[in-house]
C-alpha cells in the first residue's frame, strides 16, 4: 500500500520554548486506520496540527499525498486541506451558523452547487443522530451534539484523510461506539483515518487498527509491532514515567 | 481553479451579521455626500470655464484713439472694410457713440453726451476661432491701417475671473481625490478590524480549504453593500442639494452664474460617484484582506 503521509525527523517548537515534538518519523498507509494515544499534553494535538496543515514543523520533512508540504506555496494549501477532514478537539463550529450550515460548510467552500448540498447534509445529520437538530445553533447544542456536528462536517466530503482529535471525548460510551463505527465505515470506503484519543476502550473497537503512542513529544509504537518502524534508531525506548 | 473560487449564495451569512457595524454605512454616506458636492462644484466650474472660453475666445475690441473725430471715423470705416474681407472674421460691428456714451455714463455723467468730447472709437470683432494666429493677423492688419490702434482680447479682461474659476475646478477635483483617499483608508481599517472580529470563523474557513480570495470576497461583498447603502443616502442628499443650487442659479439670471449649469452628462457623473466608490472600496478590501491573510499559514 502506498504511503499517504510520511514524517521524517520532524520537530515542532512553539515560539522559543522547548521542542513540543521531537524526532517524529512515521508513515501512514493509504486506507489504513490509526489510533494515536498519549497522556494529556504529550503532543497529540500538535502532531495532528502538522498533519492537517495548521502548523508548519520547525524541522524535518512532512510528505502528504506524495508531496513535500513544508515547501508548499500558500496558494496550494486550500487544495490540500480540501482532501483532509478534521474533527478539532475544540470542535471549531461557526457559532452563528446552524448545525445544518456548519455541516454544509465544506461543500460550499468547495463550490458544490447549492442544489446538491442538501442530500448529503441530511444524510450526515442522520448518521450522527441529529436529524431533528439541523436548525439548532451550536450554543444550543450539548457538548456531545456539537461534537457530532463537528464529525459530520469533517466527513461530509468523504476526505482522503480523516484526522479526528478526541472525537468521542464528550459523548456517552454508546455514542462513542457508534461514532467509531462510523469512522470504520468511512475507512472501509477508502479514507485513511487517524483518531487521537485517550479512551482505551475504543482501541479494540476497530479490528485491524494500528496504534501509535506519543509520550512527551516523542512517538513510538507501544505494541512493538512493525507497523511503525521508527525511521531512526534513536527514538527512545519505553521511558514511561 | 475556478471551482475553487466559487462560493454560492448562502456564503453571504458566513460572517456573523450580528457583529456588523452600522457605522460604516454612515461614514460612507457622509463621505459620498461630500464627494458628490465637491464633484458638482468642480463640474460646475469646469462648465463655466468651458463656456467662458467659448464666449470669449474669438472676441476682440479694436480701439482707435484720435483727437480728430472725422479722421477717427475714416479710420474706423477703413478697418471695418478691411476686416469684413478677412475669412476668419465672422462679425465686425462699430460701437456707436451713443452706446459708448451710455456705457461710460457712470464715469463721465452727461458729459459723455457732449459730441465734442474726445472718445476712442471702438469696433467689436468676432473671430471664427480664437486662434492666436488669427488674433495676431487681425491685430497686424488693423495696425497697418491705423498705427497706434489697440486690439484687446476679451479673454484678457476676464483673466482673473477665469483664474478663479480654474481654482474652483481644481478645488473640486482635489476634494474628490482627498475623499477617495480617505474612503480607501476607512475601508482598509474596516477590513483589518473585520479580520480581527471574524478571526475564528476565518480560521475555520481556511482549515476547510477556503482560499484567501474566497475569504476576501466575503468582506468585499459587505463593504460594497455598506458603501452602496451609505452611498445611496449620501448621493441622494448631495444631488438634491445640487439640484436646489442649480435652480437658484437659474433664478439669479446672472449670465456669469448661468454658465455653471450642469449638463446631463455631469449629472450622470455625479450619480456614478457612489458606484465608483463602491468598486474602489471592494478593491481596497480585497487587497487588504488578501495581503493580511498572506502572512498566515
Ligand atoms: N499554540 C501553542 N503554543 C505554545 N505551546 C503549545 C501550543 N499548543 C500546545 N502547546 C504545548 O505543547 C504541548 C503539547 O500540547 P498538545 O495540545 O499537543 O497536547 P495533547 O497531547 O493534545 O494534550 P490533550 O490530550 O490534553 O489534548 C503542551 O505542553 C502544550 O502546552
Ligand atoms: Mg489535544
Amino acid at each position: 500500500m502506498a504511503n499517504i503521509v510520511q514524517f521524517e525527523n520532524v520537530g515542532l517548537r512553539y515560539g522559543t520554548g522547548p521542542e513540543t515534538l521531537s524526532d517524529i518519523s512515521f508513515t501512514l498507509s493509504d486506507g489504513a486506520f490509526y489510533f494515536l494515544t498519549g497522556a494529556s499534553g504529550a503532543g497529540k494535538t500538535s502532531l495532528l496540527k502538522l498533519l492537517y496543515l495548521a502548523q508548519r514543523p520547525s524541522r524535518g520533512i512532512i510528505r502528504l499525498f506524495g508531496e513535500d508540504t513544508v515547501l508548499l506555496p500558500r496558494k496550494r494549501l486550500p487544495g490540500f486541506r480540501r482532501r483532509i477532514g478534521v474533527v478539532f478537539q475544540d470542535f471549531r463550529l461557526v457559532p452563528h451558523l446552524t448545525a445544518y450550515d456548519n455541516i454544509a460548510l465544506p461543500l460550499r467552500v468547495a463550490g458544490i452547487p447549492e442544489g446538491e448540498v442538501e442530500p448529503p447534509v441530511r444524510e450526515m445529520l442522520a448518521w450522527v443522530g441529529l436529524q431533528d437538530r439541523g436548525r439548532a445553533l451550536p450554543a444550543t447544542l450539548s457538548g456531545g451534539e456539537q461534537q457530532r456536528v463537528a464529525i459530520a462536517r469533517a466527513i461530509i466530503t468523504r476526505p482522503e484523510l480523516l484526522v479526528a482529535d478526541e472525537p468521542t471525548g464528550n459523548v456517552d460510551p454508546e455514542m462513542a461506539d457508534r461514532l467509531i463505527h462510523l469512522f470504520g465505515s468511512l475507512n472501509r470506503l477508502g479514507t485513511t483515518v487517524v483518531v487521537a484519543t485517550h479512551d482505551f476502550h475504543l482501541l479494540n473497537r476497530v479490528p485491524g487498527a494500528n496504534m501509535m503512542r506519543i509520550d512527551k513529544g516523542r512517538l513510538y509504537d507501544p505494541t512493538g509491532s512493525l507497523r511503525f518502524p521508527p525511521r531512526r534508531p534513536d527514538v527512545p525506548p519505553e521511558e514511561t514515567s | 481553479m475556478s471551482d475553487m473560487e466559487a462560493l454560492p449564495t448562502p456564503s453571504r451569512h458566513l460572517l456573523d451579521d450580528g457583529r456588523r457595524t452600522r457605522a460604516m454605512v454612515w461614514i460612507m454616506a457622509i463621505m459620498i455626500f461630500l464627494t458628490v458636492l465637491a464633484a458638482a462644484l468642480g463640474l460646475g466650474a469646469a462648465r463655466s470655464a468651458g463656456s467662458l472660453d467659448r464666449e470669449l475666445a474669438g472676441r476682440l475690441t479694436v480701439q482707435i484713439i484720435g483727437a480728430d473725430k472725422d479722421a477717427q471715423q475714416a479710420s474706423v470705416a477703413k478697418v471695418v472694410a478691411a476686416l469684413r474681407k478677412d475669412p476668419a472674421v465672422t462679425r465686425v460691428a462699430p460701437v456707436d457713440r451713443a452706446r459708448l456714451a451710455k456705457l461710460l455714463k457712470p464715469w463721465l455723467g452727461d458729459a459723455g453726451l457732449d459730441p465734442d468730447l474726445p472718445m476712442p472709437a471702438m469696433i467689436d470683432v468676432d473671430l471664427r476661432h480664437g486662434d492666436t494666429a488669427d488674433v495676431a493677423r487681425v491685430t497686424a492688419q488693423v495696425q497697418a491701417i491705423v498705427p497706434g490702434a489697440q486690439v484687446d482680447r476679451h479673454a484678457r479682461w476676464l483673466a482673473p475671473v477665469r483664474g478663479f474659476i480654474t481654482t474652483l475646478w481644481l478645488l473640486g477635483a482635489g476634494l474628490v481625490a482627498l475623499m477617495a483617499v480617505a474612503t480607501t483608508a476607512v475601508v482598509l481599517l474596516a477590513a483589518r478590524s473585520g479580520l480581527d472580529t471574524h478571526r475564528d470563523t476565518i480560521d475555520v474557513l481556511h482549515m476547510l480549504g477556503s482560499t484567501d480570495v474566497q475569504v476576501a470576497r466575503l468582506f468585499q461583498r459587505r463593504i460594497a453593500l455598506d458603501t452602496l447603502t451609505g452611498g445611496a443616502i449620501g448621493a441622494v442628499g448631495a444631488l438634491a442639494l445640487t439640484a436646489f443650487f442649480q435652480a437658484r442659479l437659474a433664478m439669479l439670471g446672472s449670465q456669469m452664474m448661468n454658465t455653471m449649469v450642469l449638463t446631463p452628462a455631469d449629472w450622470a457623473i455625479l450619480v456614478a460617484v457612489p458606484f465608483v466608490f463602491a468598486l474602489m472600496a471592494m478593491a481596497a478590501a480585497r487587497l487588504s484582506v488578501v495581503r493580511t491573510l498572506k502572512s498566515q499559514l
